[in-house]
This record gives C-alpha cells, structure tokens and sequence, in this order.
C-alpha cells in the first residue's frame, strides 16, 4: 500500500471513531435524566436558560438536534462552564500545557527507566535480575496509584518537610525554576511508576524474544561482544513493538493524570475533568471527553505513521 | 514451586475474603455509629485501629468496605469476561468481514479513555453500584475478547470441532459444549488480572467522590476522608491502601501463576 493511501486509510478510520464519540456523548446527554437541557446553567434566569436552550435547539426535531451538537463542536463551541463562566472548550485547553508537562515528563522517565532495566531481564529470562524486576512490576503494576501518591505526601511532606504536598508552585516563587521542578517531583514519580511497569514487560518479553532468532548465534559467531549484539542486533527488534505500547497507554496514562493531579492539587485537565463532574458542570465534563478523545485517536495516528517510517517491513504486507 | 505460586495469593484471598465477609460477623461493631470520645485515628481496645474523621470504627469500615469493593471488582469482572467471551467467540468463529469489524470495534474500545467516560456518565446519571459495575465491566472486555478470538479460531479447526460440525451440531451449540470447556484455563487468568484492574478502578473512582458513595464505605472513599488528616492522622490513609494493595497483588500473582501454569 503506498504511503499516501495509509495515511489516507487510517485518517478515515481515526475520524470515524472520533465521529462514534461524539455521537456517543450526544447519546449519552439525551438519555441522561432531564435530558440535554443540562447544558444550560441551572444559576441562569428563566430569560437567559431559554435562549441557551433555543441555540442549542432543544426544541427542535433529534436529527436536527444532532446536526447542531456537530456544528457547534467543529466551530470549537462546546458550551459555557457553569462553574467558571467561561467557554467550556477554552477552559479545557488553557488547562492542557500543565497535563502535557506532567505526562510528557513521565513518559519519558518511564522510557529511561523502562528500556535498560527490560533489556537487563530479557537478555537472562529466569535469571536474577529477571525475577527480582519481574516481582517489582508486578508489585507496581498492583498498586493504587492515588494512594501511593497519598503514601509519599505522608514520608515527603508531612513527615521529612523534603518536598511540597502539592501545587505547581510557592506563592512568592513563581520565576523560581527549582520550586517548579521541586513541584515535580512527586506527581511525575506516581504518574511514571505503573507506566514503567507495563513498558518493562513488553520490553523485556521483545528483547527475550529477539534474543532467541537466529541472527542472534550468527552475530556471536562472528565475534561481537554480548553488548554489540545486544545493541545492533537485539535492541532495535525489541524496541519497535514498543511505539505500539506506548499508543496504548496513551489512555492509562490521562486517566492516570487526572487521579495524580488531583492527588496533588496539580492544575491540569484531569483534575478539571474530575471537579467538573462532581461539580455537574456537563458542558465542561463534555469537552474534556471530546478533546481526551481527539487526543488519544491522533497520538494513535502519529505512532502508527513513526512505526511505518522506522519499521520499512510493515509497508510491503 | 509452582504450586506454591498459585497456592499463596489464592491463600491470601481467602483470608481477604474472610476478613471482609465473616469479620463483621464476628466483631458486631457498628460501621457507621459515631464515637466522638477520641481523637481522629487514635487507638484504643473498643476501636483496635482507632476512629476516623467522623469518629466512626475504621476495622469495621475496613472490613464492610472490602466487602463492597470485592463484590463489585468480581461482578464487574464477570461482566467483562460475558462480553469479551462473547465478542472474541463470535469474531474467531465466523471469522471474515464480521471478525475484522468486530477486531477494529475492540481496538477502538481500547483506545477510549476509560476514566473521563466513567466520569462522564457518574456524573449524568448519578453514581449507584450497578451502574459502577456495568460501566468498569463494559470498559474492560478488550483484553479477553482478544485471548478469546485468537483461542476459538485456531480451535475451529481442530479436528473435534469439524467431526462435531459433520455431525451436523450449530454454531452455538459447538460453542458452548465443545469450545468453552477449552476456554476455561484462560478464561481463569484474565478472571484473576480482571478482579485486580477492576478494583484499582473502583477504588480510584470511589477515592474521587464518583464511585461508592458515603456514608457507604468502600477501601478508596475512605482514603478520601483521611486525606484531609494526612499531617494528624497518618495511618487513616494507610489501611486502605494497604487493603486494596493486598487484594490486587493476590489477583495478579493468582493470575500470573495460572498463566505461567498453562504456557510453561
């Protein structure tokens, strides 16, 4: 398939997810008790409810009703918050830069940890370091990440004053990069923690695996050191599989945002996501699920664009 | 060895188990009566973990909150393996069109991001608990419909299957005297990693204010409660954590022990 095609293919196949989504959500309000009229501010006057209502076309046939939630969605206009009184959309993606900084920063401590620790128990499978990384995933992968968030904010600050409970920043020391990268600390280390679990498994499984095929003996045979078949011959196998992955945690990982931003009063989407539904500001909860939505459709696209541009073999199937 | 990898955690579960649905039984105090004598988290003989920000018993809290968070992480979980068994069945049976629509409908499921949906409809539709089950059920048969499909369409060709089509037997009736007997010893780990991932869930919805709901108590709506007293009270936030910690790494030691028992 040329290259053009794909990318045509699977831009159709991300829109027309994107497209249940959305229908989805419209679903989801009509059924809701009191149905879509949920997304006029109950505070408003009778005079002000009525003219939310009529632009959204509360009054109008479904179809009609479902044409509407699409135009306005495409023009960006996904209603106002209650709680803010602001347009929802741009409530949402004010907020995003501070998710983006907390998962992107986790992400990548996760890749540095995961990659030469999976290399390390996959170039043994059985070995030592095998099952004592094996134990210790498990483990991480077993434990609730709002509580081990909870856990450190007990050792870090209650109990050692080591870093803060929570926040972006100091009152007064908002220039100071080391307060902000001391704010760190905590929300990227909870956030990391499951995600460098489940990449060193699939790391692990993909260097074992790649250990095993029959170029591997050949190299040996030719005289290369365990670290240079393990470098040119091993690695690059084992790491392709892993772009896949990282799409896939591409939802853990902003739901695991929202539980770590709120653990940490950390101003992000999630944690917005989070007051918003409590608070039922539906026009705001509705947003923050398109825009995650979008989101995690085109990470997926990207990935599987940067896997086809590395990987030349799944272009010939 | 291996025997006794799957042996503990199913050990632990049921001790888990024990503590959760006998322990109210044995010890008759009241979850949810208020004791104001003490301080919040102190101990003492009438209250061996002492009280918690409402001054209410948290060893008897502890106990009823494993009850509901078990029972929910099991019935979700049982939801999740019907509709994975269910999707993956028919899409390794029929195979063709049907299985591609089938596969790309569950990879899309899986890229849907579970908690903001969850919160979307808690919140539209007001948090009970067989809401709270249907929703972690219905975001989490991804994974078994996928070990399901890839068993039953390498089954349907194996020689019993096509003697028992000769024979003239329907799909469904092949299905489930021929083939689901097969599916069990994999139906069994993604059982025990599914209980895990769907108490995570839980507690983590309850823990935001949009699962289980107060005075109801559950293992992640009582760290809720104890966060206000983190700097006081330490150990409030502590038991909980530990209870689901325990009940998740039983599950998936259980599950990975099952695993490693049918793939050596």
């Amino acid at each position: 398939m040329s290259g053009a095609g794909f990318l045509a293919r699977r831009l159709a196949q991300g829109l027309i997810v994107l497209w249940i989504v959305t229908s989805a959500t419209f679903a989801l309000m009509h059924l809701a008790p009191g149905g879509p009229s949920i997304l006029a501010d109950p505070k408003l006057s009778p005079v002000e409810r009525r003219a939310i209502e009529e632009r959204l076309g509360l009054d109008r046939p479904l179809p009609e009703q479902y044409l509407a939630w699409h135009r306005n969605l495409l023009r960006g206009d996904l209603g106002r918050s209650y709680m803010y009184e602001t347009p929802a959309g741009r409530t949402v993606v004010e907020r995003v830069p501070n998710t983006l900084l907390l998962a992107g920063l986790a992400l990548a401590l996760s890749l540095a940890l995961a990659v030469p620790l999976g290399v390390r128990a996959g170039r043994r499978p059985g070995g030592p370091a095998d099952r004592v990384l094996d134990l210790a995933s498990l483990a991480a992968l077993s434990l609730p990440t709002f509580w081990f968030g909870i856990v450190l904010i007990i050792l870090f600050a209650a109990l050692w004053h080591l870093l803060p409970a929570g926040g972006m920043t100091t009152p007064g020391l908002e220039d100071s990069l080391r307060d902000r990268l001391r704010h760190l600390v905590l929300p990227v280390a909870v956030l990391a923690l499951p995600i460098t679990a489940e990449l060193l498994r699939y790391v692990r499984s993909g260097v074992a695996a790649a250990g095993r095929a029959p170029h591997v003996p050949a190299a040996r045979a030719k005289g290369l050191t365990e670290g240079q078949i393990t470098r040119r011959h091993v690695l690059r196998n084992a790491l392709l599989p892993l772009v896949t992955v990282i799409g896939l945690q591409a939802p853990i990982l902003v739901g695991g945002a929202a539980i770590t931003e709120t653990v940490f009063s950390w101003p992000g989407m999630g944690r917005l996501g989070v007051e918003a539904a409590l608070g039922r500001d539906y026009p705001v909860v509705m947003a923050i699920t398109v825009t995650v939505a979008a989101a995690v459709i085109l990470v997926n696209l990207l990935l599987d664009l940067l896997y086809r541009w590395i990987d030349p073999r799944v272009g010939i199937e | 060895m291996k025997r006794l990898a799957a042996l503990a955690p199913a050990a632990l579960l049921a001790t888990l188990l024990l503590f959760s649905w006998a322990g109210p039984l044995v010890r008759r105090t009241d979850p949810d009566t208020l004791d104001l004598r003490l301080g919040t988290g102190v101990a003492s003989a009438a209250h061996p973990l002492g009280t918690d920000e409402s001054g209410r018993d948290v060893l008897a809290r502890l106990m009823v909150g494993g009850r509901v968070s078990l029972a929910v992480g099991t019935l979700a979980t049982a939801v999740a393996l019907v509709l994975g068994t269910l999707v993956g069945g028919v899409a390794g049976w029929r195979a063709g069109w049907v299985d591609g629509v089938l596969m790309r409908a569950t990879d899309a499921a899986m890229a849907v991001p579970v908690l903001f949906v969850a919160l979307a409809v808690l919140s539209l539709f007001g948090s009970r608990l067989p809401l709270l089950i249907g929703i972690i059920g219905a975001t989490s048969w991804m994974g078994p419909a996928r070990l399901v499909r890839a068993e039953v369409s390498t089954l349907r060709q194996a020689e019993f299957v096509v003697a028992a089509r000769a024979l003239g037997r329907a799909g469904p009736g092949i299905f489930l005297r021929h083939l689901l007997p097969q599916l069990i010893p994999l139906l069994s780990v993604a059982a025990s990693v599914g209980v895990a991932y769907a108490i995570l869930t839980e507690s983590a919805l309850s823990f935001l204010g949009l699962g289980v709901q107060p005075p109801r108590a559950s293992w992640g709506n009582m760290l809720t409660g104890a966060q206000a007293s983190l700097y006081t009270a330490p150990l409030l936030a502590v038991w909980p954590g530990v209870m689901i910690l325990l009940t998740t790494l039983a599950c998936n030691s259980l599950g990975q022990a099952l695993r490693r028992r049918h793939a050596p």
